[in-house]
């Protein structure tokens, strides 16, 4: 079972924009359907790695992306 | 054939967009904000690129104070009718569109009042005359930001000043001058401005949008339209976010494509140069049609001051006689009449025959300008 981070967002148009930030950044993430348990806001959300969590939220946070939160996902 | 007509929507687009459209429909294909499969994403993908752009254009720094509607006359709308209650004052302008004195005068038999500031027979107007109409009650100040008649800019930098310093909402109505003249909200004084995608940005029709700006805070301009957002699903209410609050339903995802690549390259061709060639139109058109016996030039008459429309009657002749002819015998199209602008054409002095209009664009050639003074020389002197 691998643990993930799901950074989880209002809208598309939010989950794209982070990934630009952190492709431009090198952090890869990959846009999945948003987990139902996790949430039922937006139909995507953007999942990283567990180590990259807090760079991404920093990135986030200096480009002005808001997000929900993000949560952990066991798969 | 040559194409005059690129203010009623762009022609011919760049091959970019043909591409762009034909590659969203055979490989892409997928509804944005929906479903969350890779084409839906890359559709987003798309659709993102197409805030990028235009928020880059107009000096907006976050892409999602972008929010597209299907033209500028939604956009419009949204902002006229979100935010004029009844007994709400509006100011504008004597050079408006019926996109924006339709809404108006709709608005008016519910109790809104709205006070028209005069502009000359240029179209023209000096900033300082919106001070005299403006009134407590002044919920919103609304201009166009050119005439799609005579061509005329207005100052808006100086008009949104005004606006800005009574803490007046400033909606500028770009549809003739985004991606022909230089625009940044925060510089300009905008606060909200609307715009199209298929003319000056030579995107396809069925694009347009609000364009927010950075300060302005959106929570009490309601949507016009509610719906399907692929956000906040559980909620039966319209989202309050951007850009979503201002996009249920559907967009016009393959309108939408065209409109990333055609903003683009507006912006590697770059506004000012487009301004510098469409100016130069301007001129050689005015000085051209100027020179000929019975015809009359209306609007400013100078490159600088106006866009590169130039709109002209010949004496003794009416409007749709002459684009009939230019058609049918030079294989030129242009646009006669009233152009959905009555009032513009007041302020003119052109009601209620209208104007024959000249219209170039970012690909017309000079041979086509003298080909059109040329022909235009033949229709007055034959039929004299």
């Amino acid at each position: 079972m691998n643990t993930y981070a799901v950074i989880l967002v209002y809208s598309t148009s939010h989950a794209i924009q982070a990934e630009r930030v952190l492709k431009k950044a090198g952090l890869p993430a990959k846009l999945i359907p948003t987990p139902r348990h996790l949430s039922s806001d937006c139909g995507s959300a953007l999942r990283i790695a567990v180590e990259d969590r807090s760079r991404t939220e920093q990135l986030l946070a200096e480009a002005r992306v808001s997000i929900d939160r993000i949560e952990l996902l066991d798969e | 054939m040559i194409y005059l007509d690129n203010a009623a929507t762009s022609w011919p687009k760049p091959n970019c967009v043909n591409e762009a459209i034909t590659r969203f429909l055979r490989d892409v294909g997928a509804n944005p904000g929906r479903s969350g499969h890779r084409l839906a994403n890359e559709a987003e993908r798309i659709r993102f690129d197409a805030r990028e752009g235009i928020a880059a254009l107009l000096g907006v720094s976050d892409p999602l104070r972008i929010a597209f509607t299907l033209n500028a006359t939604t956009a419009l709308n949204i902002v006229i009718q979100g935010l004029l209650p009844p007994g709400a004052h509006v100011v504008t302008t004597g050079i408006e569109h019926n996109a924006v004195l339709r809404p108006l005068r709709m608005l008016e038999q519910r109790g809104v009042s709205i006070s028209i500031a005069p502009c000359g027979r240029d179209g023209g107007m000096d900033a300082a005359v919106i001070d005299d109409f403006i009134r407590p009650e002044t919920r919103l100040i609304v201009a166009n930001h050119a005439s799609n008649v005579s061509g005329t800019v207005l100052p808006i930098r100086q008009i949104g000043e005004r606006a800005r310093a009574r803490g007046i909402p400033f909606l500028v109505d770009a549809a003739q001058t985004a991606g022909c003249l230089p625009i940044n909200l925060d510089a300009d004084n905008i606060d909200v401005l609307a715009f199209t995608g298929h003319k000056g940005l030579l995107g396809p029709t069925g694009t347009g949008g609000l364009a927010i700006h950075d300060d302005v805070d959106v929570g009490c301009l309601p949507p016009l339209i509610c719906g399907g957002t692929g956000s906040r699903s559980e909620h039966q209410v319209q989202p309050d976010f951007l850009p979503d609050k201002y996009e249920g339903g559907t967009p016009n995802s393959v309108g939408l494509a065209g409109l990333a690549a055609s903003v683009r390259y507006v912006l590697d061709r770059g506004v000012e140069t487009i301004r510098a060639h469409e100016k130069r139109f301007a001129g050689r058109l005015i000085d051209g049609l100027g020179r000929i016996p019975r015809i009359t030039v209306v609007g400013p008459g100078d490159p600088v001051r106006q866009t590169a429309i130039v709109s002209f009657i010949i004496d003794g002749l009416s409007c749709s006689n002459v684009a009939l002819a230019l058609d049918e015998q030079f294989e030129i199209m242009c646009r006669p009449g009233l152009h959905c602008a009555p009032l513009a054409h007041s302020s003119l002095g052109t009601l209620p025959d209208g104007t024959v209009r000249f219209a170039p664009g970012p690909h017309t050639t000079e041979g086509e300008i003298d080909q059109a003074i040329a022909a235009v020389v033949r229709l007055a002197g034959a039929e004299a």
